[in-house]
């Protein structure tokens, strides 16, 4: 490959935790890009960064590694770019080495290993405030000398500090210096020494272990306090994803209201106001009603990332993570998915191994997501009377509700129990985690990495949700209702048709061909089912005035067993497109996301079934 | 010759020094397999003083353990591979 001036790749490379992510957002500003590695899911952040002297070079941000073997699909992609035999991304010309100030010993050893690659190596001593704080001292020429190559000292989180690295960066890309030939790297215990015996000359001072780390951990990995600090932390987020979210949902939701009245007013009554305003208007909106929840949620999975509170929770709940074969990092997403399975599943990455990555999303859709609530309310609102149970305490609704979070929890444990021992059985993996200290987050680089998430949730699944709802609005809409038809014009419809014909499959289930019709728009998103119910029985009227109607109409229509049915049918039916598309776009992989669709519709078909035989079997 | 002593059968408070590694004592194979080398690669090292500074709440597992300048934290299933001895008398840390 040419590499002329202008088209130089620096790659920052580090051990986890070292801060390098940091440095690549303080380099690289809004310069940035995320996508995926062709093939695999590891993220590749790229960005822009321009010298001093003017020249524009490219930095990619590579994932964490200790060394250079392939243990995660992270630490394959890095080792490939690094060695020059990736088959998209061209070797670096220049590595950015980035070690934590801290803990010098371990994090030389990578500098070692990677210095026989040779490859021209700046290294950067991050979090030098920390060092300094802590009374550690190090001798830069020493450093510098002994392992040939230029060593500044950096603090990620200030730009002044910086300076010399730029400089650095600056000098090494105008005069690059030739690579060197790969040199064949010693084992891990001769670098460990050969690492030991730089840092005994360069260490003037050991310094000791980080204060504020030492007492936060203290009160924060206490037995009984931390796991009491644990749940305040989990119950104040969910509390606040749902407290804040409630004026911007309902803001989102009038605004789409005044777009379609607005419309309505000037455009002809046809058939491309319809597409417009029933279409893609009511599709979209709702599944961007979730947006603010999914930000909310997002914002606080960052600071916990960044503060390093996230490997603590992991270390509180491994151990009950372990008895269904998954690890501690698995709880978060998997509770964040209980307001939205989208950001849970989104946020699987913070678990390094694959297949316990691949099995925590694979049951994230299981924990019962905020799109369900409307559902369940309507129906249980319907048919389960108030009746006071256990001495008055708690109403027969409210334990109804409960129980249906319930099982899909324990249905969660079970199938995350059974993947582990067929389809991603495999041998167990170490947990072996260093628990990073503890830092103040810095807000600029939380609104990056948050605007990353969110423009890949609004780009990758938007996209599918714009031509999911498109095409399911035709399929609602046409064909259209004959002259002297007596049934609403849905069910003359592409989408009343399949409706009617799934309803030989759904009958078993006591579900009527309203309900079986219902379904098929239902898939944009959970609640829409309501709105498409309303639809199937012609309601008339507001949107609370529609869900009273129903309420009527399910009570007098539905037999109990039906609408018992329906409740367990959505407890598992991934019954919501855009967790398809992330989950297709987060495993880079139709077979698992046809996999995922496959089991979840087969656990609500047997669910409702087994409802609804007990259901009549019981009461006759 | 005294019993060997491993790291996981510490209690919190308890400071030892890494002696060495026997991951053989893994009943995976391919688990062991790599456990050293990962054990290295994350900062265990002989000859360094280690401190169990906490349990986790069930089974008091895992465990987080102070070396060097750092806290890491495992399973005992993955301490039972780093034997360990009396820590130095004095004070000494790297």
């Amino acid at each position: 490959m040419s590499s002329q001036p202008h088209d130089i790749k620096v790659a920052l490379v580090g051990s986890p935790n070292c801060g390098k992510s940091s440095l690549f957002n303080s380099l690289t500003g809004s310069r940035q890009k995320v996508a995926n590695y062709p093939g695999v899911t590891v993220e590749r952040r790229s960005g822009k960064y321009t010298t001093a002297a003017g020249q524009t070079i490219t930095l990619i941000d590579l994932p964490g590694i200790y060394s250079l073997k392939d243990r995660t699909l992270d630490e394959r992609v890095s080792r490939q770019v690094i060695t020059g035999t990736h088959q998209s991304e061209s070797q670096p010309d220049l590595l950015l080495c980035v070690a934590d100030s801290t803990n010098l010993r371990v994090h030389l050893r990578l500098v070692l290993e990677l210095k026989h690659l040779g490859l021209p190596i700046i290294l950067a001593l991050n979090m030098h405030d920390m060092a300094q704080r802590d009374d550690i001292e190090i001798d830069l020429d020493i450093l510098s000398r002994e392992l040939g190559i230029p060593v500044v000292t950096t603090i990620a989180v200030r730009q002044g500090s910086l300076d010399n690295l730029k400089r650095q960066l600056s000098d090494r890309v105008t005069h690059l210096p030739p690579k060197q030939k790969r040199e064949q790297a010693p084992t891990t215990r001769e670098l460990q020494i050969l690492a030991r015996n730089i840092v005994q000359k360069a260490l003037l001072s050991e310094g000791t272990h980080h204060k504020i780390t030492r007492q936060l951990d203290k009160i924060l990995l206490h037995p009984l306090l931390g796991l009491i600090i644990f749940f305040i932390t989990l119950f104040g987020m969910f509390q606040l994803v749902y407290f804040w979210s409630e004026a911007p949902m309902t803001l989102i939701e009038d605004g789409f209201a005044v777009l379609q009245r607005g419309l309505a007013t000037i455009l002809p009554d046809n058939w491309f106001r319809s597409l417009i305003n029933d279409g893609i208007i009511a599709g979209v909106g709702s599944v961007l009603v979730f947006l603010p929840q999914i930000i909310i949620l997002f914002t606080f999975i960052l600071i916990l990332e960044a503060t390093g509170y996230m490997a603590r929770a992991a270390f509180i709940m491994d151990r009950l993570m372990a008895m269904v074969g998954l690890n501690g990092r698995a709880f978060i997403p998997l509770m964040s998915s209980f307001a939205c399975a989208i950001p849970g599943i989104m946020a699987t990455r913070t678990i390094e191994h694959h297949r316990d990555r691949l099995t925590t999303i694979m049951i994230a859709p299981l924990m019962t997501c905020s799109a369900r609530i409307p559902v369940y309310a309507l129906l249980i609102g319907a048919v389960v009377p108030n009746h006071p149970i256990i001495y008055g305490l708690f109403g027969l609704q409210g334990m109804v509700l409960f129980g249906l979070y319930l099982v899909g929890i324990l249905s969660a444990l079970i199938v995350a129990l059974v993947l582990r021992m067929t389809l991603t059985r495999g041998t167990a993996q170490p947990f072996l985690m260093e628990l990073p200290k503890y830092q103040l987050p810095v807000l600029r680089h939380i609104l990056i990495n948050l605007w990353e998430r969110v423009r890949a949730f609004l780009r990758r699944a938007g996209t599918i949700i714009l031509y999911s709802a498109i095409a399911l609005w035709a399929l609602a809409q046409y064909p259209k209702k004959p002259i002297g038809g007596l049934e609403p014009d849905i069910f003359y419809s592409y989408a009343g048709i399949m409706g009617r014909a799934l309803h030989h499959i759904f009958a078993p289930l006591g579900f009527n061909w309203e309900m079986s019709i219902a379904l098929i728009p239902g898939m944009a998103a959970r609640e829409v089912a309501i709105g498409a119910l309303g639809t199937v029985y012609a309601l008339q009227g507001s949107e609370g005035h529609v869900e009273q109607s129903l309420r009527a109409v399910i009570q007098s229509s539905w037999p109990l067993p039906t609408a018992l049915a329906f409740l367990a049918w959505y407890i598992f039916a991934p019954q919501c497109l855009a967790t398809l598309a992330t989950v297709r776009r987060e495993t880079n992989s139709w077979a698992w996301t046809a996999f995922m669709t496959g089991y979840l519709f087969a656990l609500a078909y047997l669910a409702a079934l087994a409802v609804n035989w007990t259901a009549i079997a019981l009461l006759g | 010759m005294m019993t060997e002593k491993y790291l996981s059968d510490l209690n919190k408070g308890d400071v030892a020094q890494i002696l060495g590694f026997a991951a053989e004592r893994c009943q995976n194979a391919d688990f062991a397999r790599d456990l050293e080398e990962r054990l290295l690669e994350i900062g265990f090292e002989e000859g360094l003083d280690v401190k169990i500074l906490h349990e986790g709440p069930v089974s008091r597992d895992p465990i987080a353990i102070r070396i060097g300048q750092m806290t890491v934290a495992l399973r005992r299933r993955e301490a039972a591979a780093v034997r360990i001895g009396p820590a130095k008398p004095h004070d000494g840390k790297v």
